[in-house]
């Protein structure tokens, strides 16, 4: 069983008169420990496919399976259980709360998943740590570089030990060497904690770092190819 | 399952984050309420104000005053001609059913003298019935009798003021005081009654028997005449129908013939207050209106920052969909805050508006009285706006895809 599966996955959306068609029967399945780069230029439907994967957002058409539970037969709740416990996301814009210290930021995750207290400040600097943002737990997200705050929002992705991360162009805001810093952490979490990851990126060089490349254009996989060795 | 403790600890966090939005959202709440508060005192305080006077007056009053007299062709005004006396008082306590007591009154200004203190006031002449009439007790002694109306013995009773006046700290009773130079004995001492509608101080005066004011105060050419009859009816229903019995009684008694004008005039006091009492309602209604408009206007205000703050927060509620937030976390999370809000606000808001009526009356000095009534619509109305636009935008939010709601603007 695949870890995720999808088959004649569609996703229409309606611009005043007109159907943008997304999405068109996209089919591939995805393992257990890979590192996906999903590429292709803007309005290939790279990040519809992202969000669909998330339960972010709910396909038009098709099917989605995930660990072997049909997706599309779940409830609003039921999704938030899943992003909750199954899904880590980084975005672009980091999306943090604002005026909310890191480690509360942190927290969040195992806010919704009812944890003590005790047990959600432990987790959640045992995972700034792991980040590498030690002595960083009590600073607000403005007071952080664009580094530090996605490196606050991975250590987000990883609090509720989910097995999978989806990055949404992770290191569109940042300068290239840190940009090489946070995918060098991808690396390491795809590596040593078997973190299923899926990232979607315009960038080559970000690509490069992946071990499985999926593109798209105009809503289609055009290509999908697995690095050798 | 919803956590409620962790969620109240969200609602908590997100309060504290934003103190300035938080602050100004309250002040709304605040000054609605504290408005509406404070306006409905002012008008509750001013119809009691009223009230408190008609009964001071005593309840179910009528006042007969003689008729005006004509002196070639010109007429002097109500009260010129002697044609009362203390035949018609007894005749119309003994002949109307509706009338429940009656005091003749025959008044006049003296000079009062106990020992080396002398004061000027209001001598009224009548009989034991009057503390009746005017539901008027004493505070110390007695009151004089039938007996000493009847053999027109030199007793009184003194106001408060008056009292205060001659005797300062020291007891009245059993005191003598010479009312224009003839010693009169105080048996008592009338309760404080305060002023009356008109402003004027009722507890400056004295009673004396009517008899001893006829003949030796105020001794006039008409025996038995009095200047006033004084009337309590059985109830405020036999108001009417006394008015009407003593207009009969009194015609037929001064011989007044079909077409000609009444010698004496009958006044229904209790009426003219409760006219007052009327448009005190009134204004206390219109007070209210206007204390609505502004509760109406500060939950407009409240609505507009609820919804803006709440609209705002929509990528807010985004991300917290995206880690795993359910519906109700997020209605609840608004929920909560938009309570806590209401009532920390509302709660200062009572503060606001009680103290301001209590500022309001040493101030400017008018009565005001805080009704829980008052409290309870005021605190209730802004609860529920604040509440109600508090959720309503959440709710909307929690409906939305979480990637809408992560990309709103």
């Amino acid at each position: 069983m695949s870890l995720i599966e999808v088959s004649d996955l569609r996703k229409v959306y309606k611009l005043g008169d007109i159907d943008v068609n997304a999405l068109v029967d996209v089919s591939t399945s995805i393992e257990k420990g890979e590192f996906v780069a999903i590429m292709g230029p803007s309005g290939s439907g790279k990040s519809t496919f992202m969000n669909v994967l998330g339960c972010l957002d709910q396909p038009t058409g098709g099917r989605y399976l995930l660990e072997g539970t049909d997706v599309g037969r779940l409830n609003r709740d039921e999704l938030a259980g899943i992003r909750n416990k199954k899904i880590g996301f980084v975005f672009q814009g980091f999306n943090l709360l604002s005026r909310t210290s890191a480690v509360e930021n942190v927290e969040l995750p195992l806010l919704y998943d009812g944890l003590s207290a005790r047990e959600r400040t432990e987790r959640a600097r045992r995972a700034l740590k792991s980040v590498g943002l030690e002595g960083r737990e009590d600073h607000n997200p403005n007071q952080l570089s664009g580094g530090q705050q996605q490196r606050v929002a991975i250590a987000r992705a990883l609090v509720n030990n989910a097995p999978i991360i989806l990055a949404d162009e992770p290191t569109g805001n940042l300068d290239t060497k840190t940009s090489v810093e946070i995918m060098d952490l991808f690396v390491k979490l795809n590596d040593e904690a078997n973190i299923t990851i899926i990232l979607v990126t315009h960038e080559p060089d970000i690509a490069t770092f992946s071990k499985r490349t999926i593109k798209f254009l105009d809503g289609k996989i055009m290509s999908d190819e697995r690095k050798k060795g | 399952m919803v956590n409620i403790p962790s969620t109240i600890k969200i609602s908590f966090r997100a309060l504290r984050v934003n103190k300035m939005r938080s602050a100004l959202t309250m002040l709304g709440i605040i000054i609605g309420v504290g408005a509406v508060i404070a306006m409905l005192a002012v008008g509750t305080g001013a119809s009691r104000k009223i009230a408190e006077q008609i009964s001071s007056m005593g309840s179910n009053l009528l006042i007969i005053l003689p008729g005006s007299t004509t002196s070639g062709g010109v007429r002097m005004g109500a009260g010129t001609q002697p044609t009362l006396s203390m035949d018609d008082a007894e005749a119309i306590l003994r002949e109307s059913p509706a009338v429940a007591e009656v005091a003749p009154v025959l008044n006049g200004v003296a000079q009062v003298v106990y020992s080396h203190q002398n004061w000027s006031t209001g001598i009224i002449g009548t009989t034991p019935s009057m503390l009746t009439v005017r539901d008027w007790p004493l505070s110390a002694g007695r009151s004089f009798t039938d007996q000493d109306v009847k053999s027109a013995t030199k007793v009184c009773l003194l106001g408060q003021t008056v009292v205060d006046n001659l005797f300062g700290d020291m007891n009245p009773v059993g005191q003598v005081v010479r009312i224009k130079m003839i010693p009169f004995t105080v048996v008592g001492v009338l309760a404080v009654k305060g002023q009356s509608a008109m402003g004027q101080d009722q507890d400056d005066t004295i009673y004396v028997p009517v008899t001893t004011a006829q003949k030796k105060l105020f001794g006039t050419s008409f025996p038995g005449m009095v200047r006033i009859i004084m009337v309590k009816a059985r109830s405020t229903e036999d108001l009417g129908p006394a008015e009407k019995e003593i207009n009969e009684l009194l015609r037929q008694r001064h011989h007044i013939g079909q077409k000609q004008e009444n010698d004496f005039t009958v006044r229904n006091l209790t009426q003219i207050m409760q006219t007052a009492e009327q448009s005190t309602k009134v204004m206390t209604l219109l007070l209210g209106a206007i204390a609505s408009v502004s509760l109406l206007v500060g939950g407009i205000g409240i609505m507009n920052i609820m919804l803006v703050s709440v609209t705002e927060r929509t990528r807010e509620i985004g991300i917290r969909m995206a880690v795993g937030a359910k519906t109700w976390d997020i209605r609840l999370q608004f929920i909560i805050e938009a309570l806590t809000l209401s009532l920390i606000g509302g709660i200062a808001g009572i503060v606001l508006g009680v103290s301001g009526s209590k500022i309001l009356s040493a101030l400017a000095g008018w009565a005001t009285v805080v009704s829980p009534l008052s409290i309870v619509l005021a605190f209730g109305f802004s609860g529920l706006v604040g509440i109600f636009f508090g959720f309503y935008p959440a709710y909307k939010a929690s409906l939305l895809n979480p990637i809408d709601a992560l990309r709103f603007e």
